[in-house]
C-alpha cells in the first residue's frame, strides 16, 4: 500500500474515531451533557487523536528505521572491506538503488513481470532493457550490484507490506482503546490538553534541532575533510587554489582577510550613516519628518540582497572602475572590495539606524533635561550625555551589524571578485568566505573531495565567527546596560 | 536709587562684561556652529542612503522596464505542406522529422520574399544577416503551433515572431550604431534595414507576455527567456513555507509564551532563538544540503527542499513576531477567561489567540515577504541549475520536480555574459519587488485596521 494511501486511510479512521467517540460520550450519559466531564468535542477529538497519532509515529519511524535496516542486510552481498569505507559504501548503495528503483519502473511499465525482474541475471542486456523503458543507468551493473538490487526490491516490498499492516493494526488497536475507555467520567479534556501541550513542547524543540543539525552537518563534514586534508595548512594557509585534479591548496586566510576587508569597508560607510541618521531621527526630526523618513530608510532593509548584488554588478562596479580605480592607475576590474564594501555598507545601514534609533529612545528624558538645564546644546548633549549612556547598545548594535556584513553572500558574490587574494588595495577584486561556499558547492559535486567538504568547514568557519560576535554582542549589552529604573 | 546708578555708569569706560543674550560671543558662535554641522550631518547621511535607494531602484527600474517589451516580426508565412509534411499524411509523428532547421529555412526564406515583395531595400545585406533578424526562438515556436494543429499547413497565416537580442536591444536603445561598429553580431546595415522594417510596421516592439510564462532559454537567446519557471518555484516554495511555518512558529511561540515553565531548557530555548535570527542565511543551505539533500535524499532543486531550508531559516524571526503579538494581548482578558471556568489550553486558544491574530498574520507575511526574496541558500540546494521544463501540477508531485524560483533567476541571468541578460534580471527583480511591495502593504493595512490599543 503506498504511504499516501496509508495515510488517507489512517485520517479516515481519525475522523472515524472522533464520530465514534463523541456519539459514545454523548450515549454513554444518555444525551445529558451536564454528566460529561469534558465537552463532548474532547470526547471526539480523543478519539482521533488515538486512532490517528501512534499510528503515525510508528509510521515515521519505520521510514526511517527501514532503509537503516535493509542496507545492513545488503551486506551480505558485497566484500568486507568495501562495505567498510563510507564513501564506497555511499556510492554501491546509490546504485543499488537506482538499479531497484529501474527494475520497478520497468515492471510497472510492463517492459518485465515482475518473476522476471527478480530472477534477472547480470548478462549485461539488463542495462539495455532499462533503457528501453527510459532508465539510463551510468555504468555496467555487476552481477552483485544486481543481486543486491533483487534483494533490496524484495526487503523492501515485505518492509512495504508489514508497514501497512502494523500501522492498520495500531490504528484500529488505538481507535477501540478510545471507545472503550469513554464513559461520561473519564477525563478527555485533560489527556486531549495533554497531547496539545506535547505538540507545543515539540514545535519550540525545533529551534534546537536546527542548531544541532546546523552544528552536527557541518562538523562531521568538516572532519572528514580534516581527515583528507591537512587542518593545519587550511587554518593558516596563505594560498588558495583549488584544482579538481588533486594537489589543492586550501588557504583560509585569504579568503578571511577579503572577508574583514569588504566588512571593515562596509562598517566604515555603514556606522557613521547609520549612528547619525538615528541621531537625527531620534534628537533632532519633528514627528512628521520622522514618520515618513524612518519607514523609507527601513525599505532598505526590505530590499532582497540579490538586488544589491545587481545594483554593485552594473552600477557600482563600473562606476567606481571608470572614476576612481583607472584613473588613479589602481585596479582594472568592476568587482572589488570597495565595490562589496560600499554596497554592503549601504544594505547595513537602516539595520544600524534602526537599533541605535531604539537604543537612543531608551535613554531617559532626565538625562537630556538636566544637561539642557546646565547650558549645554543639543549636539553637546548627544555627544556627551546621550551617546556615552547608549553606548553599550550601540556597540552591540555595531557587533551584530558587522556578523551581518561578514555572513553577506550575494553582494560579494556578484561584486567582490573570485581571485583570492591577499592585498592591502581596495580596488582589486577578492574573495570572501561566503563566495567560496558557493562556488565550491553549486553545480553537480560529489562529496568525497577535499575540494567539496572544504566549503562545509568554510561554512564551519562562518557559522563560528558570526555567532561568537553576537553572542558577544549580546553579552556586551546585557553586561554594560545602564539601569535607569 | 536711579540718580547713584546713571551717576554710577560711566559712560566712556568699557563695561567688564559687556555680554548679552542678545549678542553672540565668539564661544557661543563656536558652539553653534559645531551645533548646525551635528545637524547637517544628521541630514547629510539620511540624504545618502536616500538617494542611493533612489539611485538604485532607478537603474533597476530603467534597466528592466524594457524586459517588459520585446521587438516582434509579424509577416505572413505560407506554411509549405511540401516541406513541412514531406509524406503529406498529416500523421505527427511523421512531421516530428521536420526539425526546428527546416522551419528555419522556410521562415527564412519567406522573410527574404515578403522584403522583396514589399519593395524594402535590402542594401548591404545579405539574405544570410536578414535571416539572422529572426531569433532561434521561433521556428520552435512555429513548429509547436504547426505541430498542434497540422491543418493550416499549406495556409498563409500572419505569423507572430520574435527578433534576436541584438535587434531586440537597438529597439530599446540598447544597441546603437556606435556600439554595432564594434559589434560582430549586427552591422549597421542592418541597424538601417531594421529602421526601414519599423517604418513598414514589419518589425514592432509589443507587450512581452512571454517574459512573465516562458521557462528560462539558454545564452544564445536572451530574448526567449522567461520566468515562468521561477515563478512557480517561487509560489510552491511560498505555498509549503505557510503551511510549515505558520502552525509552528505559532505552537512554538504559544508554548514559549503561556506555558513554558522558567528554567535552563526554556532558557537555551530562547538563546536559540535569537542566535538563530542571526545565522547568516548560506549557513541554512548548507544545513539543507547536508541533512535534506545528502542524508534524507530529497530531489536537488525541488520546491520542496527548497521550502524546508526557508521554513527554518523563517522560523526564528515569525517566532519573535508571534511572541511579540501573543504578549501583546493583555492579562486581563486571560484572567477573565480563567475566571469564568475555561482551562488554560481554552483560555490561549478561544481568547489569546484570536486576539494575537492580526499580528502574527503580519509578523508572517513580512517574514514570507523575506524568505520571498532569499537567494544564498537556495543556490546550494541546486536551484541555480538551468531549468527548462515546468515543474508538474501541486498534485502531480511538482513540489520534488526542479525548479528555480524568482531572486535566484536573477541571479543566475545577471552572470551570464550577454548584457540582454541583464536587462531580463532588472525585468524579474521588478516583478520580485512588485510581489514584495503588494505583500508589504497588505502587511500594514492588516495592521491598520486591526490593531487594537488595550
Amino acid at each position: 500500500m503506498p504511504i499516501l494511501l496509508l495515510i488517507i486511510v489512517l485520517g479516515v479512521l481519525a475522523i472515524a474515531g472522533f464520530i465514534l467517540g463523541r456519539r459514545r460520550a454523548l450515549a454513554s450519559v444518555e444525551g445529558n451533557t451536564r454528566r460529561l466531564h469534558s465537552l463532548p468535542n474532547y470526547y471526539a477529538w480523543h478519539g482521533a487523536i488515538m486512532a490517528f497519532l501512534p499510528a503515525m509515529a510508528v509510521l515515521t519511524l519505520w521510514l526511517i528505521a527501514q532503509p537503516l535496516i535493509i542496507e545492513r542486510q545488503l551486506s551480505d552481498f558485497f566484500p568486507a572491506e568495501q562495505f567498510e569505507n563510507d564513501s564506497q559504501r555511499i556510492l554501491l548503495m546509490a546504485d543499488v538503488r537506482r538499479v531497484a528503483e529501474g527494475l520497478d519502473v520497468a515492471v510497472a511499465a510492463g517492459a518485465l513481470s515482475n518473476d522476471d525482474a527478480a530472477n534477472i541475471s547480470a548478462d549485461g542486456t539488463i542495462r539495455d532493457r532499462l533503457a528501453t523503458v527510459g532508465v539510463a543507468l551510468g555504468a555496467d551493473v555487476t552481477a552483485q550490484v544486481l543481486e543486491a538490487s533483487q534483494a533490496y526490491r524484495k526487503l523492501a516490498a515485505t518492509g512495504a507490506f508489514w508497514r501497512s499492516i502494523v500501522a492498520l493494526i495500531i490504528a484500529v488497536a488505538g481507535l477501540f482503546y478510545a471507545l472503550r475507555i469513554t464513559n461520561g467520567d473519564f477525563r478527555a479534556r485533560n489527556r486531549v490538553e495533554a497531547v496539545i501541550l506535547g505538540v507545543l513542547v515539540l514545535a519550540s524543540t525545533i529551534a534546537i534541532l536546527t542548531t544541532v543539525g546546523i552544528v552536527l552537518s557541518m562538523l562531521s563534514e568538516t572532519i572528514r575533510f580534516a581527515s583528507m586534508y591537512p587542518f593545519k595548512d587550511f587554518l593558516f594557509g596563505l594560498t588558495w587554489q583549488p584544482s579538481f585534479q588533486g594537489n589543492s591548496e586550501l588557504g583560509l586566510l585569504p579568503l578571511l582577510w577579503g572577508t574583514l576587508y569588504i566588512s571593515l569597508v562596509a562598517m566604515i560607510v555603514a556606522v557613521p550613516t547609520g549612528l547619525f541618521t538615528a541621531i537625527y531621527l531620534a534628537e533632532y526630526a519633528s514627528p512628521r519628518v520622522r514618520s515618513i523618513v524612518k519607514p523609507l530608510i527601513e525599505v532598505i532593509a526590505g530590499i532582497p540582497t540579490v538586488v544589491f548584488g545587481l545594483f554593485a554588478l552594473v552600477t557600482v562596479g563600473p562606476f567606481l572602475r571608470d572614476w576612481f580605480a583607472v584613473p588613479t592607475g589602481l585596479g582594472s576590474s568592476g568587482s572589488s572590495v570597495m565595490t562589496a564594501g560600499l554596497v554592503i555598507g549601504v544594505l547595513n545601514i537602516p539595520f544600524i539606524s534602526s537599533l541605535a534609533d531604539d537604543i537612543i529612545n531608551a535613554v531617559p528624558q532626565s538625562l537630556r533635561d538636566g544637561s539642557y538645564g546646565l547650558g549645554a546644546t543639543k549636539s553637546e548633549t548627544v555627544r556627551q550625555v546621550i551617546l556615552p549612556a547608549a553606548l553599550p547598545g550601540i556597540v552591540g548594535a555595531i557587533l551584530l551589524a558587522a556578523s551581518r556584513a561578514i555572513g553577506e553572500t550575494m553582494i560579494v558574490t556578484m561584486g567582490a571578485g573570485a581571485a583570492a587574494k591577499l592585498d592591502l588595495n581596495p580596488f582589486e577584486a577578492m574573495t570572501t568566505i561566503t563566495v567560496k561556499i558557493v562556488s565550491q558547492l553549486t553545480g553537480d559535486t560529489e562529496f568525497n573531495s577535499p575540494e567539496t567538504l572544504v566549503a562545509f568547514a568554510l561554512g564551519m568557519t562562518l557559522f563560528v565567527i558570526t555567532l561568537g560576535l553576537n553572542i558577544f554582542a549580546l553579552w556586551v549589552v546585557r553586561k554594560y546596560r545602564e539601569q535607569y529604573e | 536709587m536711579t540718580d547713584a546708578t546713571s551717576a554710577n555708569v560711566p559712560t566712556s569706560a568699557p563695561a567688564p562684561h559687556k555680554s548679552s543674550l542678545l549678542t553672540q560671543t565668539a564661544l557661543m558662535k563656536k558652539r553653534n556652529a559645531a551645533e548646525s554641522r551635528f545637524k547637517a550631518y544628521g541630514i547629510a547621511a539620511i540624504t545618502l542612503s536616500l538617494s542611493v535607494l533612489a539611485i538604485m531602484l532607478w537603474t533597476i527600474f530603467s534597466d528592466g522596464v524594457s524586459a517588459f517589451k520585446q521587438a516582434t516580426f509579424s509577416f505572413p508565412v505560407t506554411l509549405d505542406a511540401e516541406k513541412l509534411d514531406p509524406r503529406g499524411n498529416r500523421e505527427r509523428d511523421e512531421m516530428m522529422r521536420v526539425t526546428t532547421i527546416g522551419y528555419t529555412n522556410l521562415l527564412n526564406q519567406q522573410l527574404v520574399a515578403y522584403l522583396a515583395d514589399r519593395g524594402i531595400s535590402t542594401e548591404g545585406v545579405s539574405d544570410k544577416d536578414i535571416a539572422a533578424f529572426i531569433s532561434r526562438d521561433t521556428p520552435a515556436r512555429l513548429r509547436d503551433m504547426v505541430l498542434a494543429n497540422p491543418d493550416i499547413l499549406g495556409q498563409t497565416i500572419q505569423f507572430e515572431g520574435f527578433a534576436t537580442g541584438r535587434i531586440d536591444g537597438y529597439l530599446k536603445g540598447r544597441v546603437t550604431r556606435d556600439t554595432a561598429e564594434r559589434d560582430t553580431n549586427i552591422s549597421v546595415a542592418q541597424l538601417d534595414l531594421a529602421d526601414r522594417m519599423i517604418s513598414e510596421g514589419i518589425l514592432s516592439a509589443s507587450f512581452n507576455w512571454s517574459f512573465l510564462t516562458a521557462p528560462d532559454a539558454s545564452d544564445q537567446r536572451p530574448e526567449a527567456a522567461g520566468l515562468g519557471v521561477a515563478l512557480i518555484g517561487s509560489a510552491y516554495m511560498m505555498f509549503l513555507v505557510v503551511i510549515m511555518v505558520l502552525p509552528l512558529g505559532v505552537a512554538a511561540s504559544i508554548y514559549l509564551e503561556e506555558f513554558a515553565p522558567k528554567n535552563r531548557w526554556t532558557d537555551l530555548i530562547e538563546v536559540n532563538i535569537s542566535n538563530l535570527a542571526a545565522v547568516p542565511s548560506i549557513v541554512y543551505g548548507i544545513l539543507g544540503l547536508a541533512i535534506f539533500i545528502n542524508f534524507a535524499k530529497f530531489p536537488q532543486s525541488s520546491p520542496l527542499v527548497g521550502a524546508l531550508v526557508l521554513t527554518l531559516m523563517t522560523l526564528p524571526t515569525i517566532i519573535i513576531a508571534t511572541r511579540a503579538a501573543i504578549r501583546a494581548v493583555p492579562p486581563s482578558i486571560r484572567d477573565a477567561a480563567l475566571g469564568v471556568g475555561a482551562s488554560k489550553m481554552q483560555t490561549v486558544f478561544h481568547h489569546v489567540l484570536p486576539l494575537a491574530a492580526p499580528g502574527i498574520l503580519t509578523g508572517t507575511i513580512l517574514g514570507l515577504a523575506s524568505a520571498l526574496g532569499e537567494t544564498a541558500p537556495l543556490l546550494l540546494i541546486g536551484m541555480v541549475a538551468f531549468v527548462a521544463n515546468y515543474p508538474a501540477g501541486p498534485l502531480d508531485g511538482g513540489m520534488l520536480d526542479p525548479a528555480t524560483a524568482l531572486p535566484v533567476q536573477v541571479y543566475s541571468w545577471a552572470s551570464r555574459s550577454d548584457p540582454a541578460f541583464i536587462e531580463r534580471s532588472a525585468g524579474a527583480i521588478i516583478v520580485l519587488l512588485a510581489f514584495l511591495v503588494v505583500m508589504n502593504i497588505v502587511a500594514i493595512l492588516l495592521r491598520r485596521k486591526f490593531e487594537r490599543r488595550w
